[in-house]
């Protein structure tokens, strides 16, 4: 990626005594609670955990939308954990793609627009955002509809089109926050085999969720539980636990 | 940059009826500016234009006499004779309280005066009929007289008709030589601008019992040079009075420059008062912006998570608000342009939107847009992206 070195030997994650601390009133919320763990390029990881769990927390701090009250995290080799707010915002956009629940799409821009913000935010120039954000769209089967606004699509397509949004500036994590927690069961496994996809083409995936199932698909589970991890280990090691 | 522009406007537009109303205090805000100035602007050179016609270029000179300093018609010519560079007429004045009779007739509120045989172009006067007051008539002291048009209709019943007839003035006989043109085309009446009577000011100091002459009136050639005319007149009277409490010289002109004066302060507080309703729709501005900030929250996470920095955020939504009350600022100058000219063309004055007061209103607009487009721009760009996307 432009202006992000990134040094190939080093994991792409790397979370180091990890601690986010809340103060609720006169009570302390350990929402994560000396969290560390390693993250290679090329896995298939799902964070799984209730909901209370501290799971969130994690997300929101692998995905440099937040920093941790205290602990070290590095992504491809950078210290994120005391980053400014416009330093995660270059992070987020250079290094991170980013698939919501909720998909997370601007109602008023059309399917183009939508893929082409990232790109927009890294100041790619015009004529090859619009090239980059259509191939993309094409890479989730949805290259055709680029005119239609979002609200014109099924869940489905609409969460196709935030995974195309999160291919488009060619990240090195892809962060999936509950990707099937608004679909039927269905769509739901479309879009896991596309992310399945995804990781065989050499993408690296953290996925999010509190479905023991879906948690299944991945290749590696870490399971959070009152902010610490209490599992993490192989798929089959964790099916052999359930 | 661009982006940020098409972007502005694209949420303008769907949000048609929102930014029409956030538009409204704006286009309102510069319509009144311009309207308020322009039509005042109007008022004032009518005004001005009409008091030009009355003589801004005459020079009012009084005197108080005593029997060791004096000035009298001589001196005063030769004053005005060594500059008639600069000074185009000089009368002297003497008023006169006097009953006018013909017959049983008489009028007994007209202006009577002894007058120079240049008093008629002072005044900027045309004769109707006859002929004016001569320098001959003024050696001579030929009791003859030009009158106004009020006392020929009156007396003889017209100006043709009032030719070499006599009018007794307190008991002696004028012949008249001269009637003035019809100065008031609306009213004709007692007392008014067209009931005058004018003799040589020599005949009016007998008739007055006074030599002693304290009033003359000088007309400029050139009406910028009216206040060298009064220093001049003023240094020239010093030297012979060596007391200014003596003489006074006025300058029409003076009085159009208070005027003016007054206009402006008046022009300056309609403008302002204008200019408060412009401060009010600044503040809808940014009621609107902060109503906008918090309905596109989600929209502000989003962007945030994708990388929108801090200064993307806040520019887009500064430039919003710039755009709005620039669209609004610029519909509120054609409204304005328009009514003004309406407006003028109602009460009868050309009133036309001055450049100054169109720049002025709209630099105003697209300044409100930015500056009270800041703080819910601020607002939006330091959203925590978590907290954002976890609005509905």
């Amino acid at each position: 990626m432009a202006g992000v070195k990134i040094d190939e030997g080093q994991p792409l994650i790397e979370l180091r005594d990890i601690y986010k601390i809340y103060q609720m009133g006169d009570e302390e919320v350990r929402a994560s609670d000396g969290v560390s763990f390693t993250i290679n390029r090329g896995e298939f990881v799902a964070i799984v955990g209730k909901s209370g769990s501290g799971k969130s927390t994690l997300m929101n701090i692998i995905g440099a939308l937040d920093v941790p009250t205290s602990g070290e995290y590095y992504l491809g080799g950078e210290d994120v954990s005391d980053m400014t707010d416009d330093e995660l915002a270059e992070i987020r956009n250079k290094m991170i793609g980013f698939i919501f629940q909720q998909y997370n799409l601007l109602p008023k821009l059309n399917l183009l627009e939508n893929v082409e913000l990232p790109l927009l935010y890294a100041g790619v120039p015009a004529q090859e955002r619009k090239e980059r954000a259509l191939a993309s769209l094409d890479r989730v089967g949805l290259k055709e509809k680029w005119k239609n606004m979002p609200s014109q699509l099924s869940g489905g397509q609409q969460q196709r089109v935030s995974i195309a949004r999160a291919l488009a500036g060619d990240p090195s994590l892809i962060l999936a926050d509950e990707p099937t927690g608004a679909l039927d069961s269905r769509t739901s496994r479309e879009v896991l085999n596309f992310l399945k996809k995804l990781n065989d083409e050499g993408n690296t995936i953290v996925m999010i969720t509190h479905d023991n199932s879906i948690a299944m698909e991945a290749k590696r589970v870490i399971r959070v539980h009152d902010g610490k991890i209490n599992f993490d280990g192989d798929v089959k090691d964790y099916a052999a636990i359930l | 940059m661009l982006q940020s522009f098409k972007l502005a406007l694209k949420s303008i537009w769907s949000n048609k009826m929102r930014s029409f109303l956030t538009m409204l205090g704006i286009i309102i805000g510069v319509a009144s500016v311009i309207i308020l100035v322009s039509i005042v602007n109007g008022y004032m050179s009518t005004v001005v234009e009409s008091f030009a016609s009355m003589g801004v270029n005459r020079i009012s000179v009084r005197l108080t006499n005593l029997s060791t300093r004096s000035v009298n018609v001589d001196d005063m010519y030769e004053f005005y004779d060594e500059h008639t560079d600069l000074f185009a007429q000089l009368s002297p004045n003497v008023s006169l309280n006097a009953v006018l009779k013909k017959g049983e007739d008489s009028l007994d509120m007209s202006s009577v005066g002894g007058y120079s045989e240049q008093y008629l172009d002072i005044m900027g006067y045309e004769l109707e009929a006859g002929r004016n007051i001569s320098y001959a008539d003024i050696v001579a002291r030929n009791k003859i007289c030009v009158i106004g048009y009020y006392v020929a209709s009156q007396l003889f019943g017209s100006p043709q008709a009032a030719l070499d007839q006599t009018i007794k003035v307190n008991g002696y006989a004028f012949t008249v030589v001269g009637v003035a043109e019809r100065q008031d085309e609306e009213d004709l009446e007692e007392g008014g601008t067209d009931d005058f009577l004018w003799m040589p000011y020599s005949i009016a100091t007998k008739l007055s019992r006074s030599a002693d002459i304290t009033s003359y009136t000088f007309a400029t050639i050139d009406t910028d040079d009216t206040s060298t005319c009064k220093e001049l007149l003023e240094e020239y009277l010093y030297e012979v009075y060596k007391d200014d409490d003596l003489y006074n010289v006025t300058a029409n002109s003076e009085m159009l420059d208070s005027l003016n004066e007054q206009i402006g302060m008046m022009s300056a507080m309609l403008g302002g008062i204008a200019g408060i309703s412009l401060l009010v729709a600044g503040v809808g501005v940014m009621n609107i912006m902060l109503v906008s900030v918090t309905e596109r929250t989600r929209e502000i996470g989003i962007r945030k998570s994708l990388g929108a920095k801090r200064g993307t955020i806040m520019q887009q939504f500064v430039i919003e608000a710039a755009v709005t009350s620039s669209i609004g600022g610029i519909i509120g100058i054609v409204l304005g342009a328009v009514v003004t000219q309406l407006a003028g063309n109602m009460i009868g004055i050309t009133a036309t939107p001055t450049p100054a007061a169109v720049l002025v209103s709209f630099s105003v607009s697209v300044g409100i847009g930015l500056i009270f487009g800041y703080m819910p721009a601020n607002r939006a760009a330091k959203l925590n992206p978590i907290d954002a996307l976890r609005s509905e």
